[in-house]
């Protein structure tokens, strides 16, 4: 036995506390885990005060390359069974259960609450990821419609998704927030381009690797993070995108973002007048089908009855 | 009251029949003008009263088909918007917030019976005003207009059961401005659900056809509709502008162009306004090889050249399969010539005059922007009118996608004869548009109708039939054609305030 291959037992030295593995936080656009193009980023610290990470300062560029993603995969999307949707959206609170602590820990940092108050938030959005899920094949059976014309036609409505929806996440609450806002969305088939909060957008970063290891197709969910004076503004612009919601916005800047949206007659989802700042996301008016109506178009057809 | 003069004794085959089209022809047949009582002065209808605008203005209406004048018409101004809008919040306030849906509902069942009681006067002021062909008005307008009161009223009471989960609320005083292309019609779908949900309306009709707004005006003082309800005040297109822009309006309902709708977009951002806006189109209407061709020449007739092509879901661009593009083309031809163009008021006329000297110029510029970007023109050889405004109904073949005739709205009776060979392409042309209002398809595979219905983006599929409207289907636009929809139980939600809980919590 040779004097250098000692047992490992033996080893008497002090145990050295082990340095963590620190993950970089990317974009995540077309189901990938990108760097933002402009190759800056900008430190996030948590509420009290401590460096959490740098987080990637997104562009107009990364904006657009998450829309062209977010149309590509669109039709394929919506065209899938509300029940294959359905199923999907309970993949991702399957997903998220199982990461629960990690999401907690998070969400700690990030807004400076204890570990009972995160959790009651990390539980609710994943309970919601499952209410929203139900609605996938009830929703259209609600708004749905057949319509008794006075002549001989068959004549229906039924709700189909807008399309590409921007969404500005709450600035806040960074996790139940942005899926309060973004499941509501797609489970009727639209794809989101989310700008996740500025000051607290390691969670939402942290959904998006959920949503890449669970059945959403790649695409469906973009998240781009950055500074929101830089980046809003070409997200309500943007000519392919149709509706953005602005629930998360600053009320004091609705005025101008409302007018870049009018260009291509965006449908926009308004802020509180009062802001977010005492909204209750535990409540039960922050989920309703009505945010999916939203974000719907109602088709209507008609076709001859006869022989 | 003048009639429609007839143009210089020419014989009866000259009011717009083709000698080619059709072997016989048909004598005059004009529909009567005896019973009408068209003022010389209308004021503008604030609180039950016709009263001038303060300062005193007015400005003339004319019958398009004749360029002759009807009436004198108040022009308002921004006081006036002012003092409608007080009216309609005091009524608001005072009135008819604090009653029952019940009593709502019957005087807009009060509202329809007298529309149908003078349904020959309300069409035929609507030729006269607006140039469509009575048999259009007499048929389409004014029973559609009666239907959409008798509908909506019925859900005045009911809407608690309308919206499951909500405790819904009227919005308050709501704007409104429609166009001329169906002056009444679109009165009806503006007014008829705004007041079952519970709220007063102040409306402003187009500058160029606001007669069937006063005569509805008549009509609401004879069903002793409290003052201030319904309030209706003329102008141009400013006037509009104020209206929405007025700090106490809570909703805004716009029918009308993309361009203005922007623009109305852009005033009340950042306004807690609920808007909906239905506005223009360039609608696909797709047909098959294995389409019931006849049929099918009937529907896309129908879709262009209803109401002149003044129809913001007309269906303007044809897209043919290249295997039945030759037959089909000739029959389109030859249906094409034997409309009869001419006199509104005949009741044998299927194309009127176009609403004014204004859109006329416009359809005539975009005509000559297809001819001069290389499409091919057909006419029927139809005598025009000597006086009026009347345009051929035209259609382009050899049209490609980047045309103008292709891309922008006309609202003319001109249509684009486009091809295609596969169902991806039919889909992929259609949907090049910023536009999405309607589209038509047309085949006997109900697989495939289903298939294309899906890809369409637009608010309104008619398979296998074209133009057709009810107070119960919804009717509205995707991308830039609008959002919100009217008619049905989705347009009586775009006049109710839907934020109130209403669910026990379980």
């Amino acid at each position: 036995m040779s004097p250098r291959a000692r047992p490992l037992a033996t080893v008497a030295e002090p145990a050295a506390p082990r340095l963590g593995v620190r993950k970089t936080y990317k974009l995540y656009i077309g189901g990938e885990f990108p760097r933002t193009e402009s190759g800056r980023v900008y430190e996030v610290f948590g509420a009290r005060g401590a460096s959490l990470a740098n987080a990637c300062r997104g562009t107009r560029k990364d904006i657009r390359d998450a829309v062209r993603a977010a149309r590509n995969v669109q039709p394929g999307w919506a065209s899938k069974t509300a029940f294959n949707r359905s199923q999907i959206l309970y993949r991702i609170a399957e997903l998220m259960e199982g990461r629960r602590d990690q999401f907690i820990a998070e969400v700690m940092a990030s807004e400076g609450i204890g570990r009972q108050r995160a959790t009651r938030l990390v539980n609710a959005a994943i309970d919601r990821w499952v209410w929203y899920a139900g609605w996938a094949d009830k929703f259209p059976q609600m708004v749905g419609t057949v319509n008794p014309v006075a002549g001989s036609y068959f004549n229906f409505s039924v709700p189909e998704p807008t399309g590409v929806v921007g969404i500005i996440a709450p600035e806040g609450s960074s996790l139940l927030g942005l899926v309060s806002r973004l499941a509501p969305v797609i489970v009727s088939g639209n794809c989101a381009v989310v700008l996740a909060s500025e000051s607290r957008p390691l969670p939402a970063v942290t959904l998006t690797e959920v949503l890449a290891t669970s059945d959403v197709p790649g695409g469906v969910v973009n998240l781009i993070t950055g500074l929101r004076r830089e980046l809003v503004p070409h997200l309500a612009g943007h000519m392919d995108v149709n509706a953005l919601d602005a629930f998360g916005l600053d009320p004091a800047q609705i005025t101008a973002i409302e007018e870049i949206a009018t260009e291509n007659v965006k449908r926009v989802a308004r802020p509180p007048v009062a802001g977010l700042d005492a909204f209750d996301w535990l409540s039960a008016s922050a989920q309703s089908p009505y945010l999916i109506g939203e974000f719907v178009e109602i088709k209507t057809v008609w076709h001859p009855i006869g022989s | 009251m003048t009639l429609v003069k007839k143009p210089d004794g020419r014989p009866a085959a000259s009011w717009g029949l083709s000698a080619r089209g059709i072997p016989w022809e048909y004598a005059p047949a004009p529909e009567s003008t005896d019973h009408i009582q068209i003022r010389p002065q209308y004021g503008l209808f604030i609180d039950n009263d016709f009263a001038p605008s303060r300062p005193r203005a007015t400005f003339e209406v004319i019958n398009p088909a004749t360029e002759e004048p009807l009436a004198q018409v108040a022009r308002a101004s921004k006081a006036d918007v002012n003092r409608a809008v007080t009216a309609a919040r005091r009524a608001y306030d005072t009135v008819w917030s604090r009653l029952p849906g019940s009593e709502r509902a019957k005087y807009l069942y009060r509202i329809a019976r007298i529309i149908q009681e003078r349904s020959r006067e309300f069409a035929v002021v609507e030729t006269m005003n607006s140039g469509k062909p009575i048999k259009e008005s007499r048929d389409v307008d004014v029973p559609l207009a009666a239907a959409h009161f008798f509908y909506y009223a019925g859900w005045a009471d009911k809407l608690d059961y309308a919206f499951p989960g909500r405790r819904p609320r009227a919005l308050g005083v709501v704007a409104q401005v429609i166009p001329w292309n169906f002056p009444l019609l679109m009165l009806a779908w503006k007014i008829a659900p705004a007041l079952a949900a519970g709220n007063t309306v102040v409306l402003k009709p187009a500058s160029t056809t606001p007669l069937t707004a006063y005569l509805f005006a008549e009509v609401v003082r004879q069903a002793d509709l409290p003052p201030g309800v319904v309030n209706i005040i003329t102008g141009p297109g400013e006037i509009g502008m104020e209206l929405v822009r007025h700090p106490d309006i809570n909703k805004i309902a716009f029918t009308g162009s993309t361009v203005v709708g922007k623009m109305i977009a852009r005033a009340v951002a950042g306004s807690r306004k609920k808007l909906t806006l239905e506005l223009g189109g360039k609608a696909a209407n797709i047909v098959f090889d294995d389409a019931p061709l006849d049929q099918a020449i009937e529907g896309i007739i129908n879709g262009i050249y209803f109401n002149q092509g003044e129809v913001c879901c007309a269906g303007s661009r044809l897209f043919v399969q290249e295997s039945v593009y030759e037959p089909l083309l000739d029959k389109l031809k030859a249906r094409l010539s034997t409309l009869r163009v001419g006199d509104p008021l005949d009741k044998n006329t299927d194309v009127g005059a176009i609403n004014s000297a204004g859109q006329l110029a416009k359809v005539a510029e975009l005509v000559q922007s297809g001819i001069d970007e290389g499409a091919e023109i057909f006419q029927p050889d139809c005598v025009l009118p000597d006086r009026g405004f009347f345009f051929r109904p035209t259609l382009f073949t050899g049209v490609s996608q980047s045309h103008r005739i292709a891309q922008e709205e006309i609202f003319g009776p001109v249509l684009s004869v486009l091809t295609f060979r596969t169902p991806e392409e039919a889909v992929e042309k259609a949907n090049n548009t910023p536009y999405g209002l309607s589209a038509g398809v047309w085949t006997e595979k109900g697989s495939r109708i289903f298939k294309m219905v899906a890809a369409m983006k637009a608010g309104v599929v008619w398979a296998n039939t074209f133009n057709r409207f009810d107070p119960t289907s919804p009717f509205g636009g995707y991308k830039e054609s609008g959002y919100g929809r009217e008619g049905g139980i989705h347009g009586l939600g775009a006049y109710l305030d839907l934020s109130a809980d209403g669910t026990t919590g379980r």
